[in-house]
């Protein structure tokens, strides 16, 4: 067996070791394991292939191979790995995205650098097949590259989280796609111009930014996950370039289910993916008519507690429901919550976290943020296991949760959030919640748990009120 | 690439894919964001596609392009198993953080 051989069966190793990784992240018990088997058969296949082109059984012809390889790794290797260790847990989607980009950037390098050695061997040297890959893997990657910076931009506040409107927003994309079009027809059958090429590379790294500058900040986590699926598909289009069937199977793998993910968190957002993409609901007129219309009758009716009133409710209560949301993420309340829940227990109150699917930033994101500040795994509940808890709660406590917890999504047919799952917070019977202003959700519209004669409001940052509300228990 | 090895990649594209549909079809919501993240790594099996670039890179633009795309290759791969590793323990490290629904568990514990 020839060490060419041997190396491609290591490759057959990684693919099957990234499957079963994948698998093992499918339940809490064994994830942490399946991503350090994916991580083996990552190991396997980088160093089968340094390897590989140490013992030259590959086309070993570059000049400067060893210091491409080890500035590269070091630098890129370190820059991640000192990122991963030092990010804040409630910064790490945006790191996720910025890796992401790194990911589709260096799939659109590969395709675009073959593209450049086969045009220097003379013209028409690239098959079909490979020209199509090229131009889908140039065209993928790059719009991951720029879309998940801006993505990345847009959660950690450098660009701005509201929805930019173009000036002619769509006719931009209409003449980059165009542009795109023809460039891609052009290279297919044409002839392979390097220039095209290059005009292709823009045209997709404009169209990653105007594509991604439309959409609201809270609908970034959606189109990171869409980004993350892109770029294993243009993986597995560089995997199709370089002729590497260890790049097809990973890039097709998360692809497809990074495709599935990508659904089952817009589910839990009752919104599709055109629709996100699109921009619309969320970001336009419908949302400010429907705003106007309710935001009269929410006016008067809103009663406003003490933090005083609200330590006494929650000290003398038996159960406590908190429902952490996005607000709290932002406010980075965390530890100021769990310091509060402890300090309940341990006057004897019953408390519970309640995690809508897609409570935090991202889905899960707010199980990460709690485990974090060292809540107990078995007090943080989900949505179908809470709902029927809440009619035994005697407080539930709001902390940043908006659209999440708002009944209209059960009642009122003519809400854009009906049938969006929601928690059934109203059923409790008393409502504490905390909220900057009376600002509506990102869905634009009000909540009635607001106007709710159970429920009480307390105004400020998360954080804030919960370092005076922890003050007022020790207090009592 | 001849037709032969097209049509063996295409097919092996094709089961990948429904290999990625299958393996995740039942995950909790709590492990979507490392679940994410896990995915992302693995993507970054580029880096074995940027080496192979590199080993044949002789003029400036191509150590240009293939230093870039290890460098990058490598951001994903290293950082990304890494934040994904560092979710994932703070799960592990809870007492009793096994499976099936805490609800039973709650419902019996008899408080103050």
């Amino acid at each position: 067996m020839s060490f060419d051989t041997f190396i491609r069966l290591v490759y057959i190793v990684a693919a099957a070791l990234f499957v079963v990784g994948l698998h093992m992240m499918n339940s809490p018990a064994t994830a942490r394991r399946g991503n350090q088997i994916s991580a083996v058969g990552m190991a396997g296949a980088v160093v089968g292939t340094i390897l590989l082109i140490a013992s030259g059984s590959v086309t070993a012809t570059g000049t400067l191979i060893w210091p491409i390889i080890v500035v590269g790794i070091v630098v890129g290797g370190g820059v991640g790995a000192y990122t991963a260790r030092t990010v804040k847990m409630t910064a790490m989607p945006q790191l996720v995205s910025i890796f992401n980009a790194m990911g589709g950037g260096a799939a659109a390098l590969v395709a675009i650098d073959e593209f450049v050695k086969a045009v220097g061997l003379g013209p028409h040297t690239l098959g079909t097949a490979e020209v199509v890959a090229t131009v889908l893997d140039v065209v993928i990657g790059s719009v991951t590259f720029t879309g998940s910076v801006i993505a990345a931009g847009k959660l950690q506040g450098i660009v701005t989280g509201t929805p930019v409107k173009l000036p002619a927003g769509q006719a931009i994309n209409v003449v980059l796609a165009v542009v795109a079009l023809v460039a891609a027809l052009y290279l297919l059958f044409v002839g392979q111009v390097l220039g095209i090429l290059v005009l292709l590379l823009l045209a997709a790294l404009i169209f990653g930014v105007t594509m991604v500058l439309p959409i609201g900040g809270a609908d970034m986590p959606v189109v990171i996950s869409l980004l993350n699926a892109f770029t294993g598909t243009a993986v597995a289009m560089a995997g199709f370039v370089i002729d590497n069937p260890v790049l097809i199977i990973a890039g097709a793998l998360v692809g497809a289910s990074g495709g599935i993910l990508t659904k089952l968190m817009a589910d839990a957002m009752n919104r599709s993916i055109l629709n996100i993409i699109v921009g619309g609901f969320g970001t336009g007129d419908v949302a400010a008519g429907a705003a106007g219309a309710v935001a009269g009758a929410a006016g008067g009716s809103v009663r406003e507690l003490t933090v005083d009133d609200a330590a006494i409710q929650l000290t003398y209560a038996q159960h406590v429901i908190i429902v952490p949301g996005y607000g709290l993420a932002v406010a980075q309340a965390q530890h100021a919550a769990a310091e509060l829940a402890g300090l309940l227990e341990e006057r004897g109150v019953d408390v519970k976290y309640a995690i809508h699917p897609v409570a935090g930033r991202m889905p899960g994101h707010m199980n990460v943020l709690l485990a974090e500040a060292n809540v107990p795994y078995p007090q943080l509940w989900e949505m179908e296991d809470i709902n029927p808890e809440f009619q035994r709660a005697d407080v539930a406590l709001v902390l940043g949760a908006n659209d999440v917890t708002n009944p209209a999504a059960r009642s009122d047919p003519s809400s854009p959030i009906y049938g969006m799952p929601i928690l059934d917070v109203d059923k409790a019977a008393n409502i504490i919640v905390v909220k900057r202003s009376m600002r509506p959700g990102y869905a634009g519209i009000d909540n009635l748990l607001y106007t709710d004669p159970k429920t009480g409001m307390l105004f400020g940052d998360a954080k804030d009120v919960l370092t005076q509300l922890i003050g007022a228990v020790k207090g009592l | 690439m001849t037709l032969e090895q097209l049509l063996s990649s295409l097919t092996i594209f094709v089961l990948a894919i429904l290999v990625g549909f299958e393996v995740i079809s039942k995950v909790p919501a709590t492990l979507h964001t490392p679940l994410m993240s896990g995915a992302n790594s693995i993507h970054g099996i580029v880096l074995v596609g940027a080496m192979l670039i590199a080993a044949v890179a002789n003029n400036p633009l191509s150590f240009l392009l293939s230093v870039l795309a290890v460098a990058f290759a490598s951001m994903n791969v290293v950082g990304g198993y890494l934040v994904t590793d560092r979710m994932l323990e703070m799960f592990k490290k809870r007492p009793a953080a096994g499976a099936g629904k805490p609800g039973a568990k709650h419902a019996a514990g008899g408080e103050a």
